[in-house]
């Protein structure tokens, strides 16, 4: 043995014996489970102060919590709408061009081309208020006072035939007033019991569907698949 | 330079490169294409001897960080641009059919961005953890690697793949109607360590994982979840994380949706229940024909697709003896068999699997046979560890309808046509 894979070797046992001492050993890859990581604490880190959580602690909850203190009504909405918003998403939340509608499509979730927008498919008003917030304008995220928060929410909710006055002023007491229709229309994952078919105990190995294969569709007829000349330029 | 003297193959060797590229990514030019392409340049082959054997090469460190071969250019993540207004809140896929064996290369793995990379400072990284915790701690990316580290390979698929094919065959190529999935090598520290370390109160049920890009990416995870098997990583096949994975850190969810792998990670918050949201509610819910929408559908079903043969990875003889390869995985555990059919699902045979068949990882599997020339409708049907079988396409129709864009695990059919070129088709 050389030298240098001597040391190695000695290594590799000193790490051994620290690793058992320490009851250092996670969960391993192969399935079997060994001692997951000792719970002792390492006092790694520090301790994070009120502040700095204060200033990244963005989210909203559906019970209301997280909700910044402002106000804002529909009318006050309006205008700050039409300046950051209706460029990308249309000026009634109907899109301008391939960004993402805002509103409409009531009644289409059970159709050929259903419409997920804020009023027709999404179960909580908290998520509007919290995503406008953490991600909108698209470019220049956080970059809302609360006011402008509260009108411009109340703004999208009111294209949505939510609220419906518009001198309607939405705050963060009254926010939890707010219900939007299709909420009683999701259910938790259900796949294990709904699609038990799926978990066969002798999948079928031959003459498993009667007739020939027939193709049913091609790809080509479409053609959507993007060309060469289209695909992101290399060096 | 060294060796500008040496390109005699220049015109032969670039025509090459352009015929494999435009193979690649339309699949479409694959005809009359394989006879050139094989042929190459008579002069650097024998009983001549090529420029490469005669002068000398780059120096070591002249590549102080290597890249795969000029002749390799074609293979990069590509996008769809039609599918969304803007490159920042957009989607590149894995060139499946470029790959082998089990692990993607850091450069190709799929990107999906809400807003774009954020490009972290390591100096200025913070992670927070509060709420329902003894103590709220605030970590460096030097805090985080100084607890015990764990290596774990798993395969990351956004629960969109194949979201384009719910309505029938669309996209011509693997790269485009499964390539949102890669798997690589992740090291990092449990979460639980983190918990643990901050203490968890009695109450906590659920956690807020939020990214710090200017999406302030936020889902919600069940802390069973992330006292199981969940990580935060900070490397990717021994490298720190690449930037638009999620530099310098990321959380890794084995098994379930990459949506949910939040990158860039800056804040965990302790709570008593989910946040439900904009990417659990207005997205990654599961639309049924009945109008009623599945929440929380965590775990990615087990999946197969042959790599090769494929639209972009043509045959290129014309008969005999042939390889088939691809790969499988399960969010619920190991693979333990791989069948392909050549008939369009009338008849299946095992696969060969070669290679790890690790939990939650990227399977790679092959099937060698002797082709007659003729038409093949090539499948591939993945089994897992639980006995859950990859259904087919109509058979998932049949229970979500075609509203649901998530989750769609139905086994492929290519189209092999005499000629070698493959199509993506569906069959009866
Ligand atoms: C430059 C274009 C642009 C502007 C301006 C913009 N957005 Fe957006 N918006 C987007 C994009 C892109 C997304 C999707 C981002 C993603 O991929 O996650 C989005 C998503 C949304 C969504 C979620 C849609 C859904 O169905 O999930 C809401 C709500 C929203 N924006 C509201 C606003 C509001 C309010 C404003 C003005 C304050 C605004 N946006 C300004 C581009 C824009």
């Amino acid at each position: 043995m050389s030298k240098c894979l001597k040391a190695l070797a000695l290594s590799f046992a000193a790490l051994l014996v620290l690793t058992t001492e320490h009851g250092f050993s996670a969960p391993r890859q192969d399935g079997k489970k060994a001692a997951p990581p000792a719970a002792k604490k390492t006092g790694i880190g520090r301790e994070a102060t009120a502040k700095e959580i204060e200033g990244w602690n963005i989210s909203v909850r559906p019970d209301g919590r997280g909700l910044p203190v402002g106000k804002g009504t529909v009318k006050q909405g309006e205008p700050l709408y039409v300046e950051r918003c209706a460029s990308c998403h249309g000026e009634f939340g109907e899109s301008a061009g391939r960004w993402p509608i805002l509103s409409g499509g009531n009644g289409t979730l059970k159709g050929h081309d259903p419409v997920r927008s804020v009023g027709s498919y999404w179960p909580y008003a908290s998520t509007l208020i919290d995503y406008i917030r953490r991600a909108m304008p698209f470019g220049a995220a956080q970059s809302l006072t609360n006011n402008e928060l509260y009108a411009i929410t109340a703004y999208v909710l009111y294209l949505n035939d939510v609220i419906r006055d518009e001198r309607f002023e939405l705050n963060e007491r009254n926010f939890m007033s707010i219900r939007l229709p299709n909420q009683p229309n999701f259910i938790d994952d259900d796949r294990e019991s709904t699609e038990k078919e799926f978990w066969r105990k002798t999948p079928c190995m031959t003459n498993c569907v009667p007739d020939e294969a027939k193709i049913t569709g091609r790809a080509q007829i479409i053609d959507v698949t993007p060309e060469t000349g289209k695909s992101p330029k290399v060096e | 330079m060294a060796g500008t003297d040496r390109h005699k193959d220049k015109p032969a060797a670039s025509r090459r490169t352009v015929l494999r590229a435009a193979l690649a990514a339309g699949g479409a030019a694959a005809l009359g294409r394989s006879a050139l392409a094989d042929a190459g340049n008579p002069a650097n082959q024998p009983p001549n001897v090529p420029d490469w054997t005669r002068n000398l090469g780059d120096g070591v460190a002249v590549r102080a960080y290597g890249k795969p071969s000029k002749h390799e250019a074609h293979v990069i993540r590509r996008d769809v641009e039609w599918l969304t207004a803007s490159r920042e809140s957009s989607v590149s896929f894995t060139p499946l059919h470029e790959l082998d064996g089990v692990i993607t290369p850091n450069g190709l793995g799929f990107e999906r961005h809400h807003s774009g990379i954020a490009e972290i400072d390591p100096a200025d990284y913070r992670l927070i953890i509060h709420g329902l915790v003894d103590k709220p701690l605030i970590f460096t990316l030097d805090d985080l690697k100084r607890f015990p580290r764990v290596n774990r390979i798993h395969f990351c698929e956004c629960a969109a793949n194949s979201g384009m094919e719910w309505r029938g065959a669309q996209l011509n190529g693997c790269q485009y109607t499964h390539g949102m999935v890669h798997c690589v090598m992740y090291t990092g520290v449990t979460l639980k360590t983190l918990l643990d370390e901050a203490g968890l109160k009695p109450k906590a049920k659920w956690l807020l994982l939020e990214g710090g890009d200017a999406a302030a990416m936020t889902r919600s995870l069940p802390l069973q979840k992330a006292l199981d098997d969940a990580l935060i990583a900070y490397r990717m096949n021994g490298e720190m994380l690449y930037p638009e994975h999620g530099y310098p850190a990321r959380v890794v969810l084995p098994g379930w949706e990459a949506n949910m792998w939040v990158k860039w990670l800056r804040r965990i918050e302790v709570g008593d229940q989910p946040w439900h949201h904009r990417e659990e509610t207005s997205k990654y819910t599961d639309l049924l024909e009945n109008g009623i929408a599945r929440r929380f559908t965590f775990v990615m079903d087990a999946k197969s697709v042959i790599t090769n043969p494929s639209p972009q990875a043509p045959l290129r003889h014309k008969s005999g003896f042939t390889i088939l390869s691809g790969i499988a995985w399960s969010g619920r555990g190991k693979i333990s068999r791989v069948d392909v059919s050549l008939d369009g699902g009338r008849n299946w045979r095992p696969a060969r699997i070669d290679g790890p068949a690790w939990d939650k990882a990227l399977t790679r599997f092959y099937y060698e046979f002797d082709w007659d020339g003729r038409e093949l409708l090539l499948q591939s049907r993945a089994i897992d560890e639980t006995g859950y079988v990859q259904p087919t396409k109509n058979e998932l129709r049949k229970l979500r309808g075609v509203n649901s864009v998530y989750h769609n695990n139905g086994v492929q059919t290519w189209h092999v046509h005499k000629n070698g070129e493959v199509e993506n088709v569906e069959v009866s």
